[in-house]
């Protein structure tokens, strides 16, 4: 983060310079370069911690299969991030979307070893399970007026029982996900998330797969849906300010049901990627960190807690700093107690960052 | 007491008016039977204490309450607004005090926030496009056509903008979409001195354009620059309609109080 600040000094002060006239100075210009562009932070954080734990693992982390490796462990964490991204613009948050996506999972694991229903039909069924979830977040908050934050505890705690009753705890494996008639190198629909796509020779090439490449494409509709459309702006507007967005004619409540309902399809397409990224379906996906990861990737992507301000280019590359510094810190040899020790200082200096980039506004 | 204070009648029809408005909330009565007139072209100055029924009868104008009795008229037609988007879609464009911006959108995204143009053609009945060049250039347009030339760059965040250019966005907003009333509730109530004479300016502006303003203020100073004729309200009913040009303002403020009964 300091490099960015010692970098940008000279920056040419937006256009908006005359309503600053009466503040002056590098930090000032650095302030409001970062206001208006608040990618550059994390890509800084992100640049900067690739160097550092290439340096520090002798250049373990920059060879082509472990970068490959980083994409592929981003994956399930930036498909749930995607709608951690809309809550957090909207003021409010999912504590749960860890827990839904490992329910959505289990059913369409279940409901395909089990009832022997077609991939597509048992990934439709996670679709509606998914979306249920979602509404049922919207109905809490909008409805009971439950603060999201209350309202996504509970779910937390009701989804994850779920999810170990409908199981019984146990692991579908991979045997039990594949296709009957899937040939070789095709493992069906279910598991097709995981199918890996290598660019050169096969133990020294960059290896991703379907899954990652369905993410990065997620992302990039999300970002037209948020920059382009009506739909956007009012996501916007009612994160910023919900009283003014109604008094601007906006239907508030409708908002916000409609972005727990999109956030919960995505515990379907998380649960998809999932099921690729682990060939199996088990109540502990996830290790228990996704649904608190997807928060620190928001927030080090630079979408504000507060509401209102946010970009999915921002959270995509907060997620990657996530699994840098996981992997990054243990190719370097750190121990696993001091990893958590520098995410939970990350995300600090992160929100600390936010409130003075939001100070421009003041 | 002498009529002379009394503002004349303007000619024509009124464009919005109120008769026999009651609005009681439990044992409390906001408005006992209050009338209202706006005539077309007028700067109409709403005035009275706190708890005089001006909020009331400004909401029971602009849809955001519906009056127990008593009834509304556009264009000398009865309306029955159910909620402020009745009354925006019949062309009344109210401006809030809490200024219904979105700070950390821009400055042509606010203007048409809640009524968005798409593209024409497929990218915008398939894939629900913005028409953002198209909203930017109208933006603009409504900004400069109220004199507002200082806000250069339609694209920045209006959080970076000071008081009096987000209560000008705001305006600006009102006078694209108002093609009747314009109802502006204390437009420089947080405003400085400077501020205040270019909101000020856009009222004189509007009006200039033939578009009837409504302006509830607290500030006399203000009032009295701008109006033609001045309603004051109160116990829940207007008491008079004066002239600014043949009262002082001690006495409006007398009359508002009671203190000075007008006829």
């Amino acid at each position: 983060m300091s490099d960015a600040v010692s970098d940008a000094p000279d920056a040419p002060a937006p256009s908006a310079a005359d309503s600053f006239s009466h503040r002056s100075g590098t930090f000032a210009g650095v302030q409001r370069l970062l206001h208006r562009y608040p990618t550059i932070s994390p890509a800084a954080v992100l640049l900067v911690a690739t160097m550092v734990f290439a340096f520090f693992s002798d250049g373990k982390l920059i060879k082509a299969p472990t970068l490959g490796i980083i994409l592929q462990q981003t994956a399930v964490l930036a498909a749930l991030a995607i709608g951690q991204t809309l809550i957090v613009i909207t003021a409010g948050v999912d504590l749960a979307v860890g827990t839904g996506m490992v329910l959505t999972h289990l059913v369409v694991a279940k409901v395909f070893s089990e009832w022997g229903v077609p991939a597509v039909v048992a990934l439709l069924i996670g679709l509606v399970v998914g979306l249920s979830l979602g509404a049922f977040h919207g109905f809490l908050i909008t409805k009971i007026g439950l603060p999201p934050f209350i309202t996504t505890l509970g779910t937390f705690y009701i989804f994850q029982s779920l999810g170990l009753t409908y199981s019984q705890a146990r692991t579908i494996g991979k045997a039990d996900l594949g296709d009957k008639a899937a040939t070789k190198g095709y493992d069906g629909l279910l598991l097709w998330t995981g199918k890996e796509i290598t660019f050169g020779a096969r133990r020294t090439g960059f290896t991703i797969t379907v899954g990652v490449i369905l993410v990065f494409l997620m992302y990039l509709a999300f970002t037209y849906v948020l920059n382009n459309t009506a739909w956007g702006s009012h996501v916007y507007a009612t994160g910023d300010d919900l009283e003014a967005a109604r008094l601007a004619g906006i239907n508030v409540n409708r908002v916000l049901v409609s972005v727990y309902m999109v956030a919960g399809a995505l515990y379907a397409f998380g649960a998809w990627i999932q099921l690729g990224r682990s060939l199996s379906a088990s109540s502990n996906a996830g290790d228990g960190q996704i649904n608190l990861d997807t928060i620190t990737a928001v927030v080090i992507g630079g979408t504000s807690l507060f509401g209102g301000r946010g970009r999915f280019s921002g959270t995509l590359i907060g997620a990657l700093v996530v699994s840098v510094f996981r992997l990054g810190l243990t190719l370097s040899g750190v121990s696993a107690y001091w990893q958590t020790f520098a995410i939970g200082s990350l995300i600090l200096i992160a929100v600390s960052l936010d409130q003075w980039i939001r100070k421009v506004a003041k | 007491m002498s009529n002379s204070i009394t503002a004349p009648r303007p000619a024509g029809q009124p464009i919005l008016s109120g008769t026999g408005l009651v609005k009681r909330f439990g044992r409390v009565t906001a408005l006992n039977g209050s009338d209202f007139e706006l005539y077309p072209g007028e700067v109409l100055a709403v005035i009275g204490d706190n708890g005089a029924g001006k909020s009331s009868l400004i909401k029971c104008l602009s849809g955001a309450m519906v009056p127990d009795e008593g009834h509304v008229e556009l264009d000398s037609q009865r309306v029955h607004f159910k909620g402020p988007q009745d009354a925006r879609a019949a062309g009344i464009e109210t401006v809030y005090q809490s200024l219904a911006v979105a700070p950390a959108l821009d400055i042509a995204t606010n203007v048409f926030l809640g009524r968005e143009r798409r593209r024409s053609g497929p990218l915008g009945t398939v894939f629900r496009m913005l028409d953002k060049p198209g909203m930017r250039r109208d933006a603009k347009k409504a900004l400069d056509e109220l004199g507002i030339g200082t806000l250069q760059d339609i694209t920045q965040a209006v959080e970076t903008l000071s008081g009096g250019q987000r209560q000008a966005v705001s305006v600006a907003r009102a006078a694209a979409f108002g093609s009747k009333v314009i109802i502006l509730d204390e437009p420089t109530a947080a405003l400085g001195v400077k501020e205040s004479g270019q909101v000020l300016q856009m009222i004189r502006d509007i009006r200039s354009k033939g578009m009837p303003v409504i302006l509830i203020s607290h500030n006399m100073p203000h009032v009295f620059e701008v109006a033609d004729r001045i309603h004051i309200q109160r116990l829940g009913r207007r008491v008079a309609v004066v002239d600014p040009k043949a009262i002082t303002m001690s006495d409006a403020v007398a009359i508002m109080t009671g203190a000075k009964v007008a006829e």
